[in-house]
């Protein structure tokens, strides 16, 4: 049912509001620094307000159908339009992305990085936010891929300009990776608006429209489905990303400025992850079902050597960098599970995920900024230098290795549960294996998160550092992390506040995929 | 109070928040004490008021009422409750059936719920079990913990992170109380992890030394192993049961709903979990290393609770264990043997030990060693007899070697001891009384705990248990043996450390003395009916039996019985315990035996080298296993990354930019040009300084890219 009123508007506000605040920073002069922060901030809390109206709005009774939805005409010529809305499973991810760019915002505010140019760089992330809650809502293909594409350029730019010493490598590997899959998306996704038959869903025989499509999909040959499957697999598996795809991600997060590696890690990972349970799964889960193998294979394998990788870092921010790699692994595990267990608990992983790796980033950058070093052999004694920020470390340290009572167990233990018993005939005694190892990548995740923290805040501070003041945790800091550790806390005691809002969505996308499959 | 638990644990939390709050605020940092101590003795209060509310529920329960009995109070939160399994509803009815084939009526236990968590529209619930179990542990729990509380105002005085000190203090506390009230098994985990970080924080509560903070990782990353093993074992339960709910994979269990080989797989997996946190060969090693932290948290978590987890997991899982280990019907199994030879391995490694806190740290393993040997032969209650009394007087033991380090410059080596008991006299009293209760002596709590764990052993269920009653007997003299030897160091001899000794002040010996009694009354709890009745107290005999057995609300588990006590094996004891400390009392006060064994005897030295390396264990989980992981495993996993997959990813980023350069240059510089100048111009009106990076190699490969992909896409669509 379409929205009408004011709630018409509201998720386009929530996409386009950014956009306006952009407009306004290009005619002000560069010089003017501090009002480019306050109108970044307003823009991105004027987006945070629309966002909360649609959180109090959303009918949680029904998570399980399309709200705010929009539906107009955009490109008639291959009848792509403009639909936009949210259910259970994108809200969180919206609500994720909305608040993390305000915080973000306000920890730049004395923060940004060189070259400087707070103009270009606000401008930039604006720009990124505008992608990524429009990716949250759109549900046509070719708008999807839009937004998709357009978070590409800003963190290009933000990794390519305020990055680290190697940002020109490691942005050119970032984009050209990320264009790759989505070269091959756009191919399915094309794919797809040729071969599925829109008339079966009482449409135009060629759509983009993701409510259309998958029921319009079944006309698709089981062989070519698993092709296009495959595109999408690309795509959004390299944004995700897949081992082994992910060599991109360390280099990217390592150089990228602290907001871009919190904003990457927090929202444009979570963007490969949504792209296959919003997109992949409904429209095409035969080919789903004979890829999950597959799937969950490379999931279980990023877990492990994730891992690994963590434990040979010798920098604070890499091994940061390469949890993802092993935390997104449970996330793919979850969802290649194709239970309602395990997706559910994907997408609570990625926004815990989002939130704890995200504040591990922030902390990691405030030591660089402190230490102007990330050379954890360096480092040590930060809970005697800077013991605020080192308890901070250590809860997220905790949280990130998944301990009950904090949010990242939600997301790793249904998802290890699920794999006990996958939906659709997957081979159980396949995925019992891969629970076992994936249980096992518990251990190493305990490993290495807290070898880093007894490396790094432990013990008394280096030589080096001992006459040297740090300060503790600064306003601005606590004013962006305190969300950020609140919503972990909160999530992680009290977790239906969000299964309650992502289970009928997903229970809905299980049924989708059950009636394509047939059985 | 039955239906109001979750108060027993809200509490301390609640303290923990306002500690960490507001600790600082108070006395210049030292006055936490003034938040946790009243909040652990209201606690206290409270878990009384819960063992004689389920005392009373035992005792009025009647058949009339017998299904209405039955509490289970939904305080839901959220929508959709109808999907509540209600399952103690389901139990009921069973239990109906159950009392018609025989049974007296029994009590329920106590549940309320909320929903905590859903999927597929099933709500999950977080909640709160009473039993007799809980309650015990209740009871077990919040007397420690209020005593260990009151000791440290005196033992942690003046320490700079007293405050942190206290919180954690209460931390542990409301996660043990939590784990202990665990309704179902996802809230044992949590509970269970809970704990096992309190106890990461308490031992690395000085980190600034590298060996504390080494003994605080080892003790998490034990833990974690045993973690995979609990894990999978109850994912396993939850599908084979349906349920996360402990009362119905109980009932399911016992009534062979459940195929034996889940069971068999479920109670192996979780008995890994034991391993770690109950510290059984081989997962042990953390638990000495463990004695890094403050003594008082030794006493508490290390001696009395959190390494009872294990323990206690089993004991409220029973019928699971009891079915899939068969060990009704068999006269050996997995967690008897586990149980068996941990005790027989830790009394062995406590004979060698200089640091009087590792010998009780040994000791505590041999003891929890004790306990899963009893669960292993059927003899539940006597496991939990023992882990009441073992709480009471292993925690008067810490709690004195913190009292004897307090006074004699805080050393533990008993090198640097001796010759304490004319200047300690309360420390040397409550430690000798606790010594021959954990030696078993008659009358003391030691002696009747272990006697039922004796018999359990004897008798079993169907058939005997020969090994474990062996074994059994062997670790009671071993016991007695090594405890006499730490008392000689301790406390005979010359004084050799430097400084004055002194007794320390009555925050401290003042928890020894109450403790000390408990360890002297402790069997009363549980004393055999013959007993009972000579002495008068015949109402008192079998409290533990008669009101937390598991049998009593399990009908299906009728199989399960309680053995005879044995007067002859009671007194085969005795004499063992009191044999090895004579052995030890003719050792070393009378200088007889053979003294210099070691240097005359080669094997012997082996034999004492063996003992002091650990059975080399920490050599290979740390030098080997941790290191070889850390080590060269990590960095073959990363030079395969940087070197064979990046490698790919560079060659393929190369070719690429050599193909374009071709093209460039040499194919339709139109169209492709076009492309990039719109690229690029859009690039640009993004904001200054952008243009320095990158020289529009980028566009041109993105759009060359672009270009593929459309040529693909055409490609695809045609040929399929």
């Amino acid at each position: 049912m379409e929205a009408t009123g004011f709630n018409a508007w509201a998720l386009s506000l929530t996409v386009f509001l950014p956009l306006a605040g952009v407009v306004v920073m290009l005619a002000i002069p560069r010089a003017q620094e501090e009002l480019h922060k306050g109108v970044a901030l307003v823009t991105s809390l004027a987006t945070l307000a629309t966002a909360v109206y649609v959180l109090v709005q959303f009918n949680y009774d029904r998570t399980s159908e399309l709200q705010f939805l929009v539906d107009s005409s955009w490109i008639d010529v291959i009848n792509s339009r403009y639909i936009i809305g949210v259910d259970g499973i994108s809200l969180p991810l919206l609500a994720l992305s909305a608040a993390v760019v305000p915080l973000c915002i306000i920890y730049s505010w004395k923060h940004i990085p060189d070259p400087g140019n707070a103009k270009a760089f606000l401008i930039l992330i604006l720009i990124l936010s505008t992608g990524m809650n429009g990716s949250f809502v759109a549900q046509d293909l070719i708008l999807f891929f839009v937004f998709f594409e357009l978070v590409l350029l800003p963190m290009y730019f933000l990794i390519g300009v305020w990055g680290g010493p190697q940002r020109k490598y490691a942005s050119l590997k970032f984009f050209l990776f990320t264009l790759l899959g989505s070269a091959l998306m756009i191919v399915s996704f094309v794919a797809l608006y040729f071969l599925a038959d829109g008339t079966l869903a009482g449409g135009q025989a060629n759509t983009f429209d993701m409510r259309a499509l998958p029921v319009a999909a079944t006309a698709i040959s089981s062989t070519t489905a698993v092709w296009i499957f495959g595109g999408m697999f690309m795509g959004f598996g390299i944004k995700v990303p897949i081992f082994p795809f992910h060599t991109w991600l360390p280099d990217a997060h390592t150089q990228a400025p602290t907001v871009g590696s919190v904003l990457l890690a927090a929202v444009l990972l979570k963007l490969g992850t949504y792209g296959f349970v919003r997109i992949a799964l409904p429209i095409l889960p035969d080919a789903a079902r004979q890829w999950a193998p597959y799937i969950a294979l490379l999931a279980v394998i990023g877990i492990i050597y994730g891992a690994l990788g963590c434990l040979a870092q010798s920098d604070m921010k890499r091994l940061i960098a390469f949890s993802s790699v092993a935390h997104m692994g449970f996330v793919m595990l979850g969802i290649s599970t194709l239970t309602s267990f395990g997706i559910n608990a994907a997408i609570f992983g990625m926004v815990a995920h989002g939130l704890i790796t995200g504040i591990l980033f922030f902390v990691a950058g405030s030591v660089k900024e402190r230490y102007h070093t990330l050379e954890i052999s360096r480092l040590g004694g930060l809970l005697k230098s800077a013991p605020r920020m080192g308890w901070i470390l250590g809860l997220a340290t905790m949280a990130s290795l998944g301990l009950p009572g904090l949010a990242g167990f939600w997301g790793e233990f249904p998802a290890i549960l699920a794999s006990y018993n996958p939906g659709f005939g997957l081979s159980q005694p396949l995925f019992r294996t891969y629970m076992v190892i994936a249980a096992l990548g518990t251990i190493l995740a305990a490993g290495y998160l807290l070898w880093l923290y007894q490396r790094t805040a432990f013990g008394e501070p280096k030589a080096e550092f001992a006459d040297v003041a740090i300060a503790d945790v600064n306003v601005y800091e606590w004013v962006a992390w305190l969300p950020f550790i609140l919503a972990f806390v909160v999530l992680g005691v009290y977790p239906q506040l969000l299964f309650h809002v992502t289970d009928g969505a997903v229970v809905k996308l299980v049924g989708t995929m059950a009636a394509g499959i047939g059985g | 109070m039955l239906e109001n638990a979750y108060l027993i644990p809200l509490l301390p939390g609640l303290s923990f928040l306002a500690i960490l709050l507001f600790g600082k605020r108070i006395k210049g940092g030292q006055g936490a004490h003034y938040i946790g101590v009243p909040v652990l003795a209201v606690v206290w209060v409270l878990s009384l008021v819960a063992v004689f509310g389920w005392i009373n529920r035992v005792d009025d329960v009647t058949p009339a009422t017998e299904a209405g009995a039955t509490t289970h109070e939904t305080a839901a939160a959220g929508v959709g409750t109808a999907g509540d399994p209600a399952s103690p509803v389901v139990l009921a009815a069973e239990g109906e059936t159950g009392a018609e084939a025989g049974h007296e009526a029994v009590a329920q236990p106590v549940i309320r719920s909320a929903t905590w968590w859903s999927n597929a529209g099933e709500n999950f619930r977080i909640g709160t079990l009473v039993d007799g179990l809980s309650v015990t542990l209740l009871f077990v729990v919040s007397t420690v913990s209020l005593l260990v509380h009151i000791y440290s105002i005196e033992y942690v005085r003046g320490d700079e992170r007293y405050t942190h000190y206290y919180a954690f203090l209460s931390f542990f506390s409301a996660a043990m109380l939590f784990f202990v009230l665990s309704q179902n098994i996802i809230q044992m985990i949590v509970g269970w992890e809970l704990v096992g970080v309190s106890s990461f924080v308490l031992i690395g509560h000085w980190w600034e030394s590298l060996d504390n903070s080494n003994a605080a990782m080892k003790a998490f990353m034990t833990n974690r192993v045993g973690d995979v093993g609990l894990l999978v074992g109850m994912i396993i339960l939850y599908f084979a049961a349906g349920s996360f709910e402990v009362p119905v994979i109980n009932e399911m269990a016992a009534s062979g709903q459940i195929r034996h080989l889940l069971l068999l797989a479920a109670a192996g997996s979780l008995t890994a979990a034991v391993m770690s946190k109950s510290g059984q060969f081989p997962l042990h090693t953390w638990l000495p290393d463990a004695m890094a932290g403050p003594t008082p948290v030794s006493a508490l978590i290390h001696a009395a609770t959190m390494v009872v987890a294990g323990v206690y997991m089993v004991a409220r899982l029973y019928p699971v264990f009891y079915e899939g280990y068969s060990i009704g019907t068999s006269s050996i199994n997995g967690l008897a043997l586990l149980g068996g030879f941990t005790a027989f391995m830790a009394a062995a490694l406590a004979f060698v030990q200089w640091d009087i806190k590792k010998v009780l740290a040994y000791s505590t393993i041999s003891q929890l060693g004790y306990m899963v040997m009893a669960l292993g032969v059927g003899a539940w209650t006597a496991a939990i007899f023992h882990l009441f009394t073992h709480a009471l007087f292993k925690a008067c033991l810490f709690l004195g070697a913190g009292s004897v380090s307090h006074a004699s410059h805080h050393t533990f080596d008993m090198r640097e001891m001796g010759g304490l008991r004319k200047v300690m006299p309360h420390t040397y009293k409550t430690f000798v009384l606790a010594s021959l209760a954990l030696a078993g002596v008659f009358p003391l709590a030691g002696f009747w705990s272990k006697d039922e764990i004796l018999v359990g052993a004897m008798r079993g269920q169907q058939s005997g248990y020969p090994l474990m009653l062996f074994f059994g007997l062997l670790v009671a003299f071993m016991t007695a043996a090594y405890m006499t030897r730490v008392i000689w160091y301790t406390f005979w001899g010359e004084y050799r450390g430097h400084g004055t000794p002194h007794e320390s002040p009555a925050l401290i010996t003042g928890p020894l003395w109450i403790l000390a009694g408990g360890a002297v009354l402790g069997g009363l709890v549980n004393l055999p009916s013959a007993v009972a009745d000579k002495i008068g107290l015949g109402g008192a005999a079998h409290l533990i039996e008669t009101y937390a057995e598991p049998v009593r609300y399990l009908d299906q588990f009728s199989t399960f019985s309680v053995a005879a006590p044995s007067l002859g094996l009671a007194l085969t004891g005795l004499a063992l315990a009191l044999g090895g400390i004579l052995a030890v009392y003719l050792y070393y006060w009378r200088r007889l035996g053979p003294h210099g064994l070691t240097e005359q005897s080669v094997w012997a030295r082996r034999g004492y080298t063996f003992l002091v390396n650990k059975y080399y264990l920490d050599h290979l989980y740390t030098g080997i296993i941790a290191r070889g992981v850390r080590g060269p495993v990590a960095q073959a996993a990363y030079w395969v990354n940087q070197n064979v997959i990046d490698r790919i990813v560079n060659l393929v980023g190369e070719s690429a930019r050599e193909t374009g350069r071709w093209v460039y240059t040499n194919i339709d510089q139109g169209v492709v040009d076009g492309t990039v100048n719109g690229l690029s111009s859009g690039a640009e009106a993004t904001g200054e300084g952008l243009r320095v990076i990158q020289s529009g190699r980028v566009q041109q490969y993105g759009s060359l890219l672009f270009g593929a992909a459309a040529v693909l896409a055409i490609i695809f669509t045609i040929v399929i």
